[in-house]
């Protein structure tokens, strides 16, 4: 793979990349997409590091793929700048911005040979028929779809079309990838495979890469960064484990893990410098707890998120940890093995949380167990606003 | 397969009986209306192979009972219409030059006009298409007489560049409507994919949107000729005596004043003006099939 990028032109891709100016490739500046009274994006700034992959994350409707449309110069902007390498690119053909993109629909080009599909782009660029051939047959082999070259779309599974529309992208040599949603049409053994290829072209090649998607594994699995958007607006941008173990507000960090982060509803207990979780009658000490500086006011309503590994289960006298672990008797209500792990409800007060805990051990309903909260990994939010505090 | 879902695939409930009252009532049923329909085609068949005199005497149903080519080669060489007695033969070259141009470029600006409606949308493209679409709804013959007046104006009437212009316009709103709206289908990200590869107005129309568009055109190909053939009030009004289709010159024949009437003649000079048009329907009818089945915009 490695040797194929180098043919691929990776000399001409970090020498260009070095006379580019500054390490920023994309740069998106007070963007503002508005249909009509409708406003998409509202003053969006977001700046892509050179050879970055970043991801795009959110449900559907969150601007995510607006925002990848008009990088790609796919649609008209109301108002801001869009920057990519260093040029100010806003008012540019697609074509003349230096991008590659790869869609859902794979978007070949039905009439025509695989071989043609990927070297259109290069065609109406007015390369000769050589260069064209062999730039083709590059990609073909990094892509290891050289057996499929005569064939027409409709000839190739889904998997093998993805494979030629990166191949599209590819012969290219452009300096930013677009992606969006390319893997959420093929079946989920292949959007595994070719989720991995991706990741070891982004390797090989260096590119930046915009993927969008509302697959969050895809997000974690690839992303050197996240965004996380909803209404438009980015809610976190962040490396995966960041928005994983510190999301940002409870949007966030209710749309990334799965099976989701277990949100318990209380009300916070201040008395000089000790910060308690009132449930009901249950009081959980958050000494352990790292605070992301947001106000915490006595009696305000709150939220404490646990992820579901970070409940774990022990006997109620278990050594000290300092305070860092909070236990409480439960009792199991439901088991779900999902292979792996093994998912146990149990009541924490009077709601429910979710345990994932070891497939090897067996539970079964009605076991009393005692829970222990991982304080220092949990999350806690303001009830009202849903920011992290 | 599991004997479970083996057991399922077998058909359940009583079997259908055959031949139901309903069924036989249908099958009458279209028994009765091919009957209605082929009946006058018999007749015109036959009566085009016998003789006047035959066709005197005889039964209309019956066979001729001598054949005689006679009525088809009058019909095409030397049947009269009004002063000059050349036959269907003239009409047909006419038709010919008519059609084949109209047909051609109503297809391209339709074609051209929906790719540009659906995938470009500039500002008020849907205003000029709910305009064309109202043009397609207005009865021609309020056109006509602006339309006379334009072309004498301009020194260009009763020509054929008149009457493949005047086919040309009024079939551009049904052929803009069915090529906004086959674009319509195609995946918008087909016609991004082109633009980021660079493909700009024209090449997205001629590499990628034209080798897409088989089965429209065929179907728009059925349309335009035989409605361009098939039409005669336009060919009367704007083509010139010269330049008159088949079907004017056939209504000439038939409707000629001086002499017997030749029935025979008529029949024969009928079918043959009603040939293209058939001709297209037997030909791109399998092709149309071929077309739809072959899947246009898969992959």
């Amino acid at each position: 793979m490695s040797k194929i990028a180098t043919d691929l032109g990776r000399d001409a891709i970090i020498a260009h990349r070095e006379a580019a100016s500054g390490q920023i490739s994309v740069s998106v500046r007070d963007l503002v997409i508005r249909y009509g009274a409708q406003t998409v994006l509202d003053r969006m700034s977001l700046d892509i590091g050179r050879g970055e992959f970043l991801v795009l994350l959110g449900p559907s409707g969150c601007g995510k793929s607006t925002l990848l449309n008009a990088i790609a110069g796919l649609l008209d902007i109301t108002d801001g700048e869009i920057w990519i390498s260093g040029k100010n690119v806003t008012w540019d053909e697609p074509k003349d911005r230096g991008i590659g993109m790869v869609f859902q629909s794979y978007a070949l080009y039905p009439r025509m040979s695989v071989e043609d599909n990927m070297g259109f782009g290069l065609k109406i660029s007015g390369l000769p028929k050589a260069e064209v051939k062999a730039r083709v047959a590059k990609a073909a082999q990094v892509l290891q779809i050289e057996a499929l070259l005569k064939r027409k779309p409709a000839e190739l599974s889904g998997g093998q079309r993805q494979r030629v529309a990166i191949g599209r992208a590819l012969v290219r040599n452009v300096d930013v990838f677009l992606f969006d949603e390319p893997l959420s049409n093929l079946d989920a053994k292949l959007r595994a495979e070719l989720r991995v290829e991706i990741k070891r072209l982004h390797q090989d090649l260096g590119n930046t890469m915009i993927y969008v998607t509302h697959d969050q594994i895809e997000a974690m699995t690839l992303a050197d960064r996240i965004a996380i958007m909803k209404g438009g607006i980015i809610q976190q941008l962040a490396p995966p484990h960041e928005v994983y173990n510190k999301p940002c507000n409870l949007f966030v960090a209710g749309f990334i893990g799965s099976p989701g982060m277990n949100f318990l509803k209380g009300r916070l207990a201040i008395a000089g410098d000790t910060v308690a979780f009132d449930i009901g009658d249950l009081r959980i000490p958050l000494h352990a707890y790292e605070r992301s500086g947001g106000p915490l006011v006595d009696g305000a309503e709150a939220v404490l998120g646990v992820r579901p590994e970070h409940i774990s289960l022990g006997d109620a006298a278990s050594g000290d940890d300092g305070g860092r672990r909070f236990r409480t008797p439960g009792r199991v209500e439901m088991v779900e093995p999902t292979g792996a792990d093994t998912m146990l409800w149990s009541k924490l007060g009077a709601q429910s949380v979710t345990i994932r805990v070891s497939a090897d051990v067996a539970y079964h309903l009605g076991d009393t167990i005692t829970l222990a909260l991982d304080l220092n990994r949990a999350s806690l939010f303001d009830a009202k606003s849903g920011e992290r505090l | 397969m599991t004997m479970a879902t083996a057991h399922e695939r077998r058909p359940r409930g009583p079997k259908p009986r055959r031949l139901t009252a309903g069924r036989i009532g249908i099958y009458a049923f279209v028994a009765v209306s091919c009957l209605f329909f082929l009946m006058p085609l018999y007749v015109m068949v036959v009566t085009s192979f016998k003789t006047l005199d035959e066709i005197r005497m005889s039964q209309i149903f019956a066979l001729p009972s001598h054949f005689s080519v006679e009525p088809w080669v009058t019909a095409w060489s030397s049947a009269c219409t009004g002063a000059s007695c050349d036959g269907l033969k003239v009409g047909f070259t006419n038709s010919v030059l008519i059609t084949a141009p109209s047909v051609v470029l109503s297809i391209l600006a339709g074609a051209l006009l929906g790719y540009s409606l659906s995938l470009w949308r500039t500002k008020g493209s849907n205003v000029l298409f709910g305009l064309l679409l109202a043009g397609a709804f207005l009865p021609y013959q309020i056109f006509i007489y602006p339309l006379v007046r334009i072309y004498a104006y301009v020194s260009l009437y009763g020509t054929l560049f008149n009457i493949i212009t005047v086919h040309v316009i009024f079939g551009l709103p049904v052929m803009t409507l069915l090529f906004r709206n086959y674009f319509s289908s195609v995946p918008i990200e087909l016609f991004k994919a082109a633009r980021v590869d660079g493909a700009g107005f024209w090449r997205i129309f001629t590499s990628i949107m034209l080798p897409l568009s088989t089965p429209m055109i065929i179907v728009a190909v059925i349309l335009q000729v035989t409605g361009v053939w098939n039409d005669f009030l336009l060919g009367t009004v704007f083509a010139g005596q010269a330049n008159w289709p088949m079907t004017v010159q056939l209504n000439n024949i038939v409707n000629t004043t001086e002499g017997t009437r030749a029935y025979n003649v008529d029949m024969a000079a009928t079918i043959l003006t009603a040939a293209v048009p058939l001709l297209v329907y037997f030909v791109s009818g399998r092709w149309f099939v071929r077309g739809i089945a072959a899947g246009a915009v898969k992959g």
